[in-house]
């Protein structure tokens, strides 16, 4: 069988921070795999040992992402493909997954589709179920258990706010698992050396089957960001004084402006 | 194709112009600068950039009959029928942005044995609400769910739709705004509605301190996720004049390639990572009995009670009520610390609040770095005074 994992590269750290005019300051550019994607990277795995299977992965993002499919080369993935187009620059949730899916085709037919439950930088958590639609396949969101691997079908726990659900879903498929279904091996130094020149497929643009450009980046994105600023709560560092009655019922207004109470 | 334009001729310090940008999309390529596909159109470049060097180029907009989509529509949240209250808030939101531009408010509600419930909707001002009762609509099953929600949008044609960012809302919203090929903006903090119906949606984003004003100026519907308690849920009014509609779909559109197998209850734990409110507790509290106090403030906001190492080295807590580095992680909205000095350990694990109240008697405590509001005063007699006030009511 033959799984493909999306991953994706995201800032290190929050460090993105806007100026009184609304503009972008960024200090290190220091980046790594999102982290809710190793569990998906480790999911995969963890099906190829028990079944055997083939996992890929696939990364839509600027030349460099290739370090995070290098990562995964080093976890175990089988095969990289990288797309990248300057045409698919400021991507939206829905130019994103058009792409992915677009990539996903190209790639051959995949049984099994697994992204993590969200991105640290997109924050969506939507880039998953907008491929599936896009594949004409099924869905299922927060996975936190596989339960069962079957001939054409999977089982798995979901993870609702008051309930487990366990569903079969058939393949071809695609599930998002939450953080902690497995825990997410360490790279090791013995794939990185056997994979240091292993090759990873770029596909751009030219390479899928729809070269509509219209369908890309940001022309192909719905939204658009009219402004960026930043936040108003939080910035202020108030410290009052005064008798312990006072202070209360300060503190009661404050918390009653808020809303809360 | 929409992007930066640059012009080569306008650069003469290349090395400075590579440097403007904060995602590294901007390249030398053997002397000429290029954008490559790291770029977010965040605009720097063409804004501090050396005049002319960087320019927008647009893509020619293909209007679209806006007029064609009216309507502010809810998704009723619901388990087997209980409407979950993050609807209500929506519905709230709804009818404000459909006052100002003079639309109806509808709610779409699928599910089995629903239609009874439906009512409930109409006593906080929904205008109409389109009902998909049918058995297979009784486990959440993505097909035939987005089915029934695309259904509803080629009969009604909203222009706005909000889901709550449930878990369910989180699943099915991107979904059927994927049918569509329209835009989808999560976890909205803000929204407004302009004259031209365009939908001003606010949300933090690029994974930083930074809030982003997004609009979907060429699509309709415009759909939106919101979390659980972020708006207000409007008040219940006992007359209405609102309509239920009963919608069928052909048996097909039912099929799904999930099955549900087993839906078992969790056990309802009491978790302070997930708290939207936090009191927590530090050695200013004298002795155990004194807890009282922090929690009957607890109980007065809906909170749940944390505490610092110290009170747990002392036996006055459960662990997994610990904030910390050693202990939980919290990002609560509201976090009120009394009697806690704001040790690094302790700090790292609620920095991230969205309000943080520190009430301290040593005005040079290092938790007054982060608090939002700082109370340099006794514990002792601040939350007296606060819970009086809440009291009285
Ligand atoms: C490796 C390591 C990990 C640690 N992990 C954690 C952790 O996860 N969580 C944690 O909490 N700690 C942790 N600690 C301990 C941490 O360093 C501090 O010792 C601890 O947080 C202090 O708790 P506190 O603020 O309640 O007590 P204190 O530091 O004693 O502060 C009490 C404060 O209350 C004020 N006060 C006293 N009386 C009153 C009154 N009547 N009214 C108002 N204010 C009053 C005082 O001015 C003082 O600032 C860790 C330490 C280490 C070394
Ligand atoms: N640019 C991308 N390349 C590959 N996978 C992505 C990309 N963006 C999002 N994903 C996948 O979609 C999931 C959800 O992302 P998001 O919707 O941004 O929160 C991630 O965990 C990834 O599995």
């Amino acid at each position: 069988m033959e799984i493909v994992v999306c991953i994706k590269q995201v800032p290190g750290t929050t460090e993105v921070k806007v100026d009184e005019k609304g503009n972008l300051i960024r200090d290190g550019i220091d980046s790594k795999m999102n982290p809710y994607d190793l569990y998906a990277v480790e999911t995969a795995l963890k099906i190829k040992e028990e079944q055997g299977a083939k996992v890929k992965v696939i990364t839509m993002g600027p030349p460099q992402s290739e370090t995070v499919i290098r990562e995964a080369f080093m976890m175990g993935a089988d095969d990289g493909y990288l797309l990248t187009d300057r045409k698919f620059a400021g991507a939206d949730v829905l130019a994103t997954a058009y792409a992915l899916a677009q990539g996903v085709e190209k790639g051959g037919k995949p049984q099994l589709i697994i992204c993590g439950k969200q991105t640290t930088d997109g924050d969506t958590a939507q880039v998953g179920p907008e491929m599936a639609e896009y594949l004409g396949i099924p869905h299922v969101a927060n996975v936190k258990k596989i339960v069962e691997l079957k001939e054409d079908s999977i089982v798995v726990e979901i993870d609702m706010p008051n309930t487990l659900e366990t569903v079969e879903v058939q393949y071809p498929c695609l599930i998002t698992v939450e953080k902690g279904i497995f825990q997410p091996r360490l790279p090791s130094y013995k794939l990185k050396k056997a994979t240091k020149d292993k090759g990873i497929a770029y596909l751009s643009l030219k390479d899928l089957n729809d070269q509509d450009e219209k369908q890309y980046g940001n022309s192909g994105s719905p939204t658009q960001v009219e402004r960026i600023f930043p936040p108003e709560a939080n910035t202020d560092h108030e410290k009052w004084t005064g008798g312990g009655k006072e202070l209360g019922e300060k503190m009661f207004v404050k918390l009653s402006e808020l809303k809360f109470v | 194709m929409a992007g930066i334009i640059v012009n080569q001729g306008r650069i003469t310090d290349i090395e400075g112009a590579i440097k403007l940008c904060p995602f590294n999309a901007i390249e030398d390529n053997n002397g000429v600068v290029e954008i490559n596909a790291a770029c977010k159109l965040c605009m720097i470049c063409v804004k501090k950039g050396p005049e002319g060097a960087f320019v927008f180029q647009e893509d020619e907009k293909i209007e679209i009959d806006k007029s064609k989509w009216t309507g502010v529509a809810v998704y009723v949240d619901h388990l087997e029928g209980e409407i979950h209250p993050v609807t209500l808030e929506l519905i709230g939101k709804a009818k404000e942005l459909a006052a100002k531009i003079n639309h109806p408010v509808y709610a779409v509600f699928i599910g089995k044995e629903v239609k009874d419930k439906a009512e409930e909707l109409l006593h906080y001002g929904v205008d109409e609400v389109f009902v998909y009762d049918n058995p297979e609509l009784k486990d959440f099953r993505i097909e035939p769910y987005t089915a029934a929600f695309e259904d509803f949008i080629e009969k009604v044609q909203p222009s706005i739709v909000l889901v709550g960012a449930t878990t369910l809302g989180r699943s099915l919203a991107p979904r059927v705004a994927a049918r569509f090929k329209t835009g989808l903006t999560a976890d909205c903090t803000i929204l407004d509605v302009k004259e031209n119906t365009d939908l001003v949606q606010i949300r933090p984003a690029f994974g930083g301190n930074i809030m982003a004003q997004i609009i979907t100026p060429n699509h309709r519907p415009q759909f939106a996720t919101v979390r659980y308690k972020i708006f207000n849920a409007p008040e219940k009014i006992d007359t209405f004049d609102g309509k239920i509609t009963l919608c069928e779909l052909p048996q097909e559109r039912f099929e799904s390639k999930i099955n549900v197998l087993k839906i078992k209850q969790k056990e309802l734990e009491e978790n302070i990572s997930d708290a939207e409110v936090i009191i927590v507790a530090g050695r200013g509290i004298k002795k155990e009995k004194d807890l009282e106090m922090i929690n009957e403030l607890a109980h007065a906001l809906g909170a749940q009670v944390a505490v610092t190492r110290p009170l747990i080295e002392a036996g006055w807590g459960d662990p997994r009520k610990q904030i910390g580095l050693s202990g939980r992680t919290v990002r609560p909205k509201l976090i009120i610390t009394c009697g806690v000095s704001g040790a690094v350990q302790f700090k790292a694990g609620m920095l991230n609040s969205e309000y943080i109240f520190a009430i301290n008697e040593d005005p040079s405590a290092p938790i007054f770095d982060v608090a939002h509001y700082g109370i340099v005063g006794d514990i002792y007699e601040v939350i007296p005074s606060l819970l009086e006030k809440i009291k009285s009511i």
